[in-house]
């Protein structure tokens, strides 16, 4: 089972963050504002810690969270989606009037 | 009365139809020349336009800070005082405009602008007037002849990036205590948020000598990022959420600089069972307490999103808070009887949404809300949602996360012990309540939470004087007490020596 997926909105999304600014990667966010949304960065701008966690991969690019948030969250699937809006944080979207969106399933235990 | 939105007759505040950077004192239009539309989430429709600024846009306002740092950091206490309080007083004389501009430009209702963001962002400039006055250095006697003096000392020029949730009051919460110590500020407003520091600075601008406050508009990615990542601050304050914050900290660690965080929580609100032995004011003021998640539409860092009952009152305790949370249903947030009014943003309604879909999906009983609320005429557009109440337990995610919207998850506790080991079950120590009649269970409660303030029978109290941060991944630094001052301010220490005698070491 992926514990990260995304829908084609946010992987065409993706592709074109990734055709303007190079490799990607995300990383869940968590706390106030705009915490539980997920963060996309260029790969090497944010530093992965050693206690983050690898979810996976969206469109190629590494979704990681950190390791004591995952803990609390590894009941869940997470879905990678795009709505509209601008957010707040250094994610890349942002400029382009979109923003990535966690929405979440239940997995079975 | 129902105040006239923005730019019609009547109307307390007129918005330009765009605005520009705030560098040096004067007005400068973001060098790229690009911009982008600002939106009320009152209709969900633009109303003026802001700069998406970038790194040529920093760096014209760390010049113009760097210019001003020297003469501001040498201006006395009394100076910068007076400067602090003539700000003060500024706003309270155009109080109802400012409260009128920030329920448009934020989407909270104008009862909260007018009689907490607005009167709270007064006192604050007042407070650090106040302390930077009595603040002393201080001096030790090592032995007869060598003594230690210790002075504050300015940082110089820092960066500060604030959040969407308080637009003015979270700018004064960090310009008050940056500025009382000596510093130049870069301060860049949240992109949801961008306009109503830019309608306080067209009113307080020319209190201050250009340079020492410079606001700069754009995007986390392409103005945040130069400014929290550039070698010429000297420090950088931040408020939003976990992952920005890892990397305000990782920006601050290439420059060695120090950082303050405020990155939210997820706060317990704990209800003992005497809460309920007399039906009497007290008990009406707990069920004030347990309601407060909605204030702010729950985007405060610090909102009671979590309520503990204990199971012998459990049952009772709920059908009352219930009860009195079904009155507060969202409406114009123009009209001062309304108590809950829109959300920030699209993104930050879609992402509550989700989360009231998160949260059933894990089994969460939903006692009340639950879904968008939707408006008409005007404010169809509009970002609203239903107080909602979920019933459940603390292993859930809308347990763990901070929803940032007007949703509260409740659950029941046996006793003491097991109260605080699910209040402490969190990755988070920002706030707390505490709600008992017993002066002994409040103070042990009190500090066995692991966060930074326990209210202690009140809840989102936010008076100047009162240490304000986080524990845990909460955060860095306190905020909103003369403490602040120690993280904006170098110390020296002089260390002289009145013995006109030789060591005879050397």
């Amino acid at each position: 089972m992926q514990r990260v997926t995304c829908t084609p909105e946010a992987a065409a999304l993706i592709r074109a963050l990734r055709a303007e600014h190079g490799p990607l990667m995300f990383h869940q966010s968590g706390g106030c504002c705009d915490g539980s949304a997920p963060m996309c960065f260029t790969v090497g701008d944010f530093k992965v810690g050693s206690r983050d966690v690898l979810l996976g991969e969206l469109e190629g690019c590494p979704f990681y969270i950190g390791g004591d948030q995952w803990e609390r969250w590894q009941h869940t699937r997470l879905i990678i989606d795009v709505v509209v809006g601008r957010g707040a944080g250094f994610s890349l979207e942002a400029p382009t009037g979109k923003r990535f969106l966690t929405r979440s399933e239940i997995c079975a235990v | 009365m129902v105040y006239a939105p923005p730019n019609q007759p009547g109307s307390k505040v007129s918005f330009k139809s765009r605005y520009a950077n705030y560098i040096g004192g004067e007005w400068k239009e973001p060098r790229k020349g690009q911009y982008f539309e600002n939106i009320t989430p009152v209709t969900g429709k633009p109303f003026c336009e802001i700069p998406r600024s970038t790194s040529e846009d920093i760096d014209a306002a760390l010049d113009a800070a760097h210019a001003a740092k020297g003469a501001w950091g040498k201006t006395s206490p009394a100076e910068r005082a007076l400067v602090l309080n003539k700000i003060a007083d500024r706003i309270e004389q155009n109080l109802e405009m400012l409260a009128v501009a920030e329920t448009w430009h934020n989407g909270k209702p104008v009862r909260e602008t007018l009689a907490a963001d607005m009167p709270l962002t007064i006192d604050h400039f007042r407070y650090f007037a106040g302390v930077i006055r009595a603040q002393e250095g201080r001096s030790s006697q090592l032995d007869n002849d060598t003594v230690a003096y210790h002075f504050h000392e300015p940082l110089g020029v820092v960066g500060q990036i604030i959040p969407w949730n308080f637009p003015i009051l979270m700018a004064a919460w960090k310009l008050a205590p940056a500025l009382a110590a000596g510093n130049a500020v870069i301060i860049k407003p949240a992109e949801q948020t961008p306009a109503s520091l830019l309608v306080l600075m067209e009113l307080i601008g020319d209190l201050l000598p250009p340079g020492v406050v410079n606001v700069v508009n754009g995007f986390g990615i392409e103005a945040g990022k130069p400014l929290a990542s550039s070698n010429r601050i000297a420090k950088i304050a931040f408020t939003g959420e976990t992952t920005t914050g890892r990397l305000i900290m990782q920006y601050a660690s290439e420059n060695l600089i120090p950082v303050t965080l405020e990155l939210g929580g997820k706060s317990p609100n704990v209800f003992f069972e005497d809460v309920t032995s007399k039906k009497d004011s007290f008990l009406d003021k707990a069920l004030e307490g347990f309601g407060m998640f909605a204030l702010n539409q729950g985007e405060v860092c610090t909102c009671p999103s979590r309520a503990l009952v204990q199971k012998s009152i459990h049952g009772e305790f709920m059908e009352r808070a219930v009860e009195r949370a079904r009155a507060h249903v969202p409406g114009n947030p123009l009209d001062p009887k309304t108590t809950v009014g829109a959300q920030a943003s699209n993104d930050q309604l879609e992402k509550i949404l989700s989360y009231l879909d998160i949260g059933r999906k894990e089994g969460a009983k939903v006692l009340l809300g639950g879904e968008r609320a939707k408006l008409s005429g005007d404010l169809e557009g509009g970002y609203y949602v239903m107080p909602t109440i979920f019933a459940g337990n603390n292993k859930m995610r809308v347990f763990q996360e901070e929803i940032f919207g007007p949703v509260v998850s409740t659950t029941s506790f046996e006793d003491f012990d097991d109260a605080i080991a699910i209040a402490n079950d969190t990755l988070y120590g920002l706030g707390a309540g505490v709600w008992t009649r017993d002066v002994n269970t409040a103070y042990r409660a009190g500090r066995a939470i692991q966060a930074g303030r326990v209210w202690t029978n009140c809840y989102h109290l936010y008076p100047a004087h009162a240490a304000f941060g986080g524990y845990k991944q909460s955060g860095i630094g306190r905020e909103n007490h003369a403490m602040m001052l120690g993280h904006y301010q170098q110390t020296k220490n002089l260390l002289v020596s009145y013995d006109p005698k030789p060591m005879g070491f050397f």
